[in-house]
């Protein structure tokens, strides 16, 4: 396989009725499949001739307040001939759940319990979902946008309280 | 993890254990003395890195790298600071990136050191951690003069370095590198012909190939299994391009084959230090841009625009465009990946830290299954854990 | 030969047995063999666990001050470095590591991460360990240099010394 191009090519053949975007950003190619088909576009490319991707990274990102709330992304990597592929689904706030991908990749077991340790994302058909970076009796999912980063102020003498992200404040989007 | 037998006992190893190089947790299940369970508890130390970046400008994300992955301080701070240059689309001068690499090169031995110092008193070999640790402290002393801290140096910046390097620095990382093949050597005939090292080592904690591919594990944990990935050679990245080194493969996957690995890679990386020394450009350390890196400090008297540019970087930060990268980098324990996730304004909207040893370690339950409990402790030396790394 | 027993002669003999008899209370004496060999429970955390090491390697040479053993049992030890930031997760671990420890215990903590927080100002960390454990010391810096956590220990070895050995 020559390529994330190809990659694409391969999904586009394979599952005819999937409903692709793709997009590229500095070299690296993102592809957003549906939710649903999530499972059956990353079995596909698993599966297909000519490469053996690993599974890098699988990571999420929230959206807040924007909806479909979260993006589950899956990075696969290629070793010989070197590819990357960025592969997304993106789920709804209320019912943020996806098929687990421990069956494809058994290093995908503690990548998705820390994705649902920190979001809350449930993956159906894991093994174990349990938390695994945060204590047990944590309430709440740290890395959710609607959670605090639960800073304490720091006192400097003769000066009142800071609160230090807010030093530099965050700015509106540019460009 | 199988339902306990009632002949099957369950200890637990941590997290205050000096062989487990940090706060790791294992919940051991032994037949005898014969493992038939592992389970790793982690996040003892977790720090929160990832929202802590969220909730910061990049100029500011600069300290965090360094604290996540300790042993290897430069390398991470240049895979943090790749990510944002791809996010910018900018490159740094040449010789920003030549002493980018020198210093990174240089982190990777100072880190295999410690892991070889770590292993050996893991197996009592004392005298070992002393050796190594001493020939760290040569190399820490020219971080300590290059940025002024021998650990955290926050010393890149976003397009370029915080400043030029030092007088006498080539010639001062020339002696060390030139003394550094001496001292593998030494450390070769010390280990590698040893006995007892390698009865401890040799035959333990196999890893095959496949196993290590399905955990996604990288790094010498990977290619001492045989499997030839190397972030430097497969994506290059900073420059590593230019230079000729080899990606040494162990055979095995056993713990000795790691180690090998490791040895082999310090003699490339002195390889890699003494060209990237010979070929050393001159010229300014930063890009120019002003929307980008401070300006230098001496035009901040003379020129008003400057002093604006310098208010604004600091007040506010840098805006890259909106959109997303990742950024790869061969750290010493494996592919170190940061996934920067930007809409436009001054913060990262989300900042992904791939971390090379939370994967390799997955890989530990298949290494040890059916080993022996004294095995527990070389195993772990050899996937060369940095617990900051895992938990993040 | 015997040595002749004279009669006690006060102006003489007073001055003869304050130079050779050295007069203190048990708790003072017990108190200096203390301060000379604490022996600190060998408990990395993060960062500053690898500067720990260092100090304790051959350039910064630990044993010097007598506290070079780093004891792998918490019970053997009278002395815990926090050389790290805590989490959540880890404080209760290091509440009953600290609890494990004999009387007298001494703590230092080590770096700014267990000190205050440090940089880190977030939901995972505990800001400073003294909210879970008594400080002694406190050693300031991102990692602290070798130095700086040598120069700790000598001024908990001054604290040994004059609190008489208890806390």
């Amino acid at each position: 396989m020559s390529g994330a191009g190809a990659c694409v090519a391969l999904l586009r053949e394979r599952l005819r009725d999937l409903d692709l975007d793709v997009t590229e950003f500095r070299g690296e190619v993102t592809v957003i499949v549906p939710a649903a088909q999530a499972f059956e576009a990353l079995r596909a490319l698993r599966d297909a001739p000519g490469w053996t991707p690993v599974l890098t990274d699988l990571t999420a990102i929230d959206r807040f307040p924007a909806e479909p709330r979260f993006e589950v992304v899956y990075l696969l990597t290629g070793y010989s001939p070197p590819v990357r592929l960025r592969v997304k689904a993106r789920l709804p706030g209320e019912v943020a759940v996806m098929a687990s991908v421990t069956g494809l990749w058994p290093g995908a077991n503690w990548l998705e319990r820390e994705v649902y340790d920190m979001f809350g994302i449930r993956f159906e058909g894991h093994p174990g979902l349990t938390r695994i970076l945060m204590p047990d009796d944590w309430e709440g999912h740290p890395l959710r946008k609607d959670f605090p980063l639960t800073e304490e102020p720091v006192q400097f003498s003769g000066h009142t309280p800071k609160v230090p992200s807010t030093i530099i404040p965050k700015s509106p989007p540019r460009r | 993890m199988p339902e306990p037998r009632p002949e099957t006992l369950t200890i637990n190893m941590g997290p205050q254990h000096p062989a487990t190089h940090g706060v790791l947790r294992l919940l051991l299940e032994l037949e005898g003395e014969v493992i038939v369970g592992t389970r790793p508890i982690i996040g003892h130390l977790h720090t929160g890195f990832e929202k802590e970046m969220e909730n910061r400008t990049y100029h500011q994300n600069i300290v965090f790298p360094a604290r996540i992955e300790y042993l290897a301080t430069f390398i991470e701070e240049m895979a943090y600071v790749l990510a944002v240059e791809k996010l910018l689309g900018i490159t740094p001068p040449p010789r920003a990136q030549v002493a980018r690499i020198i210093l990174a090169e240089m982190s990777r031995v100072a880190s295999h050191l410690v892991f070889l110092g770590s292993s050996a008193i893991d197996v009592n070999v004392s005298s070992g951690f002393m050796y190594c640790l001493q020939d760290r402290e040569e190399i820490l002393d020219i971080f300590d003069m290059v940025s002024g801290q021998r650990m955290m140096h926050g010393y890149y910046r976003i397009g370029g370095l915080h400043q030029d390097l030092p007088e006498g620095f080539e010639a001062r990382v020339r002696q060390i590198a030139e003394g550094l093949a001496g001292r593998v050597d030494e450390y070769d005939s010390l280990l590698t012909d040893n006995l007892i090292w390698r009865k401890r080592l040799e035959g333990v904690a196999v890893l095959t190939p496949q196993t290590a591919l399905a955990y996604g594990c990288t790094g010498p944990v990977l290619r001492g299994s045989g499997v030839n990935y190397d972030v430097r050679k497969a994506f290059p990245y900073g420059g590593y391009e230019q230079f000729e080194f080899d990606v040494p493969l162990g055979r095995n996957g056993d713990a000795f084959d790691r180690y090998l690995v490791r040895m082999e890679e310090m003699r490339q990386s002195r390889r890699i230090i003494l060209q990237a020394l010979d070929r050393l450009p001159g010229g300014p350390v930063r890009l120019d841009d002003r929307k980008i890196a401070l300006p230098p400090r001496g035009e901040l008297v003379r020129s008003m625009e400057a002093v604006i540019h310098q208010f604004k970087l600091v007040s506010e930060g840098l805006h890259p465009p909106a959109g997303e990268v990742y950024a790869a980098v061969e750290s010493p324990r494996g592919e170190k990946g940061y996934y920067l996730v930007s809409d436009g304004s001054n913060r990262p909207s989300r900042v992904r830290v791939r971390a090379a040893t939370f994967n390799n370690l997955q890989a530990l339950p298949a290494m040890v299954y059916r080993g022996f409990i004294a095995d527990v402790v070389v195993a772990i030396a050899s996937l060369d854990v940095v617990l900051g790394d895992v938990d993040r | 030969m015997t040595a002749r027993m004279s009669p006690w002669n006060p102006e003489r003999d007073d001055a003869e047995l304050e130079r050779r008899v050295l007069t203190t209370t048990v708790e003072r004496m017990v108190a200096w063999a203390r301060q000379g060999s604490v022996w600190p429970a060998s408990f990395g955390l993060a960062c500053c666990a690898i500067e720990m090491m260092c100090t304790a390697a051959a350039r910064f040479d630990l044993a010097r001050f007598g506290s070079e053993l780093f004891r792998a049992s918490p019970r053997q030890a009278d002395l815990m470095i926090v050389s790290g930031r805590v989490s959540q997760k880890m404080a209760p671990v290091l509440r009953h590591i600290y609890d494990q420890m004999l009387e007298p215990k001494w703590v230092i903590a080590m770096g700014d991460c267990s000190s205050c927080g440090g940089v880190f100002n977030n939901y995972a960390l505990v800001q400073g360990v003294d909210k879970i454990v008594p400080v002694d010391v406190y050693v300031a810096g991102c990692p602290p240099r070798p130095e700086a956590l040598m120069h700790g220990f000598l001024m908990l070895r001054e604290k040994i010394g004059a609190t008489g050995g208890r806390r």
